[in-house]
């Protein structure tokens, strides 16, 4: 069997290459799962919804470049039950669980703890699928069932939710024998605030502002993928000048993240030299941005239709100067920061997925081309502007802390050339059009490459202008599991720096 | 080494002066003046992400660069509640996260300052309240200084945490910047253009 014969079923309704949709039965969403497998395609997105006169639905879509496909699995027998495809994607596991916590849809996958529900509602309740919740209960804590290793000297390590640094919460169980760790085991849904069910409260034409604040630091990635799927349900053509803004401010959003990651880093290996001279450079990157473009993290900056706003001569080339800068000085630190001896010591051989395990994991993003999955979405499946930018991809092989923080550099580095070739060569022309409600019952997909990964956002179109669902899938749920075995056999003092060279997002794995 | 010092100089000093406390961002009491005496020259913060989208957090990192320096005011972030003078705490307060501040805040010892940073912080912002979400932190514990913003700003957070240490704005005039009295400032209090 393979994905070729699912390919003659499947419909082509988005104007955009690459793009397939597909319905198949439930007995048959096993087989499609192990053909996507097999063809070396990655499960990006998962979620339940209830599809008008048919029912309950299980939608997922997958990347086999140079092709996504958008999979609907009727489920309309009423059991509330799908197959699960948890041996074939790990990482659909969590994402079975949260399907069931949300939706009420339970897989076949024998591991039924809850993973997005703790104690804020009933287990039989469905934030997405029960009209009415029940009132909250007065908050007693619940009882995870965390794995337990037995042995002698093994002992508990608990972390969280509230950290020690300025992180988002979540709760990590060590196993530890002295100061190996044998098993870390995270348990998250902490930031959990309802995100999906607010959006069916949203009209369609506002739903990007949510989408912008499913997390803070994807901001772009989320907006334009929550517009890239309303704009090819109503069939919006963005003008140039719009979608070449929308790839400057996705880049100018890689490159202040990779800064603070590169100086948080520095600081985690024992170098607050770094931290202190990457957060300048992100500082100063930040007030160019708040010159050119109005803001400095630019949450509200993409909409439906195009741009919020237009970019000036006088703003392009402050933007211009302060990146020239940038990518002098980043130069000068990145030699600092191979000719340190402490810290090559901390960062090589660190917190290691070899690349045969991210394959079978299904890494995706930035951790997935620091392990040798070369997978990126503006050079795999180019939605345009990407299309016309010629983008060169950066993988490397270790799999370690440094091979993470070697990916940064050389995306930054990327990124800075990506953006003044958009300065360059940005047409001329308006930077947005009119917005448009889409059909009752539409349902589009929009897919960017944000710094993290792969940005997912599902949405469909309810009545009189309502969202009728909105999944946005971040990439961090593919790479979360894979830090789990990153730790295995490091000591407890190095997962700080693992955990901040994945860089992984709560709530936007949390909703 | 040679780099790493020859960077450092190239440098120099970037920090710039700290901005006024911004009385309007305060709804609690004003700070009786021993209590103020006691917190005002070295204030330990325990930040808690109580269910925020990130935003925010990335203001407050920036607190720590080394343009608006927090530390070289005397103010820092503590790894413990049981260390803190004051909580900085973003919302909307997710109900999974409910308790888990409540016992952060009944870990930070008394006298205590809580700011509130951000719209949902202040009001739930886009969230609202819902099934998952309480919204505004002042829903969960007693607030001193809301911060408005979406995310706010460094110099916005910093106005508002000297607002929640402050008595009232005539007795801003004798607070300095400590940054300013650092040895080796020839460059004055501004931040250097970057050249390529």
């Amino acid at each position: 069997m393979s994905l070729a014969r699912w390919m003659d079923r499947a419909t082509h309704p988005q104007p955009a290459a690459g793009f397939a949709a597909l319905e198949v039965k439930p007995g048959e969403w096993r087989e499609l799962a192990q053909d996507v497998a097999a063809a070396s395609g990655k499960l990006l997105a998962l979620w339940g919804t209830n599809v008008a006169a048919q029912g309950d639905a299980l939608r997922a879509v997958f990347v086999a470049p140079p092709r996504a496909l958008l999979v609907t699995v009727a489920l309309g027998d009423g059991t509330r039950r799908f197959p699960g495809i948890e041996d074939v994607f790990p990482s659909a596991s969590r994402m079975q669980r949260a399907v069931f916590d949300l939706s009420g849809l339970r897989s076949t996958d024998p591991d039924t703890r809850p993973w997005l529900r703790h104690a804020a509602w009933p287990a039989d309740a469905f934030p997405l699928s029960t009209d009415a919740m029940p009132p909250s209960p007065r908050s007693p804590l619940d009882d995870y069932a965390f794995v337990r290793v037995e042995g002698d000297g093994v002992h508990e390590i608990a972390v969280g939710p509230v950290h020690a640094g300025i992180i988002e919460p979540g709760h990590f169980r060590f196993s530890v024998v002295g100061e190996k760790v044998l098993r870390l085991e995270e348990h998250l849904g902490y930031v959990h605030k309802g995100i999906e069910r607010r959006f069916t409260e949203m009209s369609i034409l506002d739903g990007h502002r949510l989408a912008a604040r499913v997390s803070g630091d994807s901001a772009v990635a989320f907006s334009w993928a929550y517009c890239e799927a309303l704009e090819r349900m109503s069939a919006i053509a963005v003008p140039g000048r719009g979608l070449m803004l929308r790839a400057l401010a996705l880049e100018l959003e890689r490159i202040g993240n990779h800064l603070g990651d590169l100086g948080a880093l520095g600081n985690d290996g024992g170098f607050a030299f770094g931290l202190a001279q990457f957060s300048r450079l992100k500082e100063l990157l930040l007030r160019a941005i708040e010159q050119a473009l109005g803001q400095r993290y630019l949450f509200d900056f993409i909409k439906p239709g195009g741009a919020h706003r237009d970019l000036a001569a006088e703003g392009a080339a402050t933007l211009g100067r302060c990146l020239d800068g940038i990518e002098a000085e980043a130069r000068v630190l990145r030699g600092i920061y191979e000719e340190h001896t402490g810290l090559r010591d901390r960062f090589a051989g660190t917190g290691t997925v070899l690349p045969e395990l991210a394959a079978w994991l299904g890494l995706v993003g930035l951790p997935a081309r620091a392990s040798g999955q070369p997978l990126d979405l503006r050079i795999d499946l180019p939605q345009p502007p990407y299309d016309a930018l010629d983008v060169h991809r950066c993988v490397q092989h270790d799999g370690d802390v440094l091979a993470r923080v070697n990916i940064r550099f050389d995306e930054l580095v990327e990124s800075l050339r990506l953006v003044r070739q958009i300065l360059r060569t940005l047409p001329a022309g308006a930077h947005a059009v009119p917005a448009r409600v889409p059909d009752t019952g539409s349902v589009g997909v929009g897919l960017v490459e944000g710094w993290r990964g792969p940005v997912v956002v599902g949405l469909e179109a309810g009545p009189d202008g309502a969202i009728g669902r909105c999944h946005p899938q971040d990439p961090s749920w593919h790479n979360w599991p894979a830090l789990e075995h990153a730790v295995i056999g490091n000591i407890v003092p190095d997962f700080p720096l693992i955990n901040k060279s994945f860089n992984l997002s709560y709530s936007g794995h949390d909703l | 080494m040679l780099k790493t010092l020859q960077q450092i100089a190239r440098t120099g000093m970037v920090t710039e002066a700290l901005p006024p406390p911004a009385d309007e961002m305060r709804v609690g009491e004003a700070l009786e003046a021993r209590i103020l005496e006691l917190l005002g020259r070295a204030l330990c913060i325990r930040q808690v992400d109580a269910g925020s989208c990130n935003g925010c957090e990335l203001e407050i990192h920036a607190l720590g660069n080394p343009i608006y320096s927090l530390e070289s005011a005397g103010i820092r972030f503590v790894a413990s509640p049981r260390h803190a003078d004051l909580l900085l705490v973003t919302g909307p307060v997710s109900r999974h996260m409910e308790v888990a501040l409540r016992r952060t805040y009944d870990a930070t010892p008394d006298p205590k300052l809580v700011v509130a940073v951000g719209d949902c912080g202040a009001c739930g912002g886009i969230f609202g309240e819902g099934y998952a979400s309480c919204g505004a932190v002042s829903n969960v514990i007693p607030v001193d200084v809301v911060v408005p913003g979406c995310p706010p700003a460094p110099t916005r957070i910093l106005a508002g945490i000297l607002a929640a240490i402050s008595r009232s704005p005539a007795q801003l005039g004798s607070r300095t910047n400590p940054a300013r009295h650092l040895p080796g400032d020839r460059h004055g209090m501004r931040v250097k253009a970057l050249e390529p």
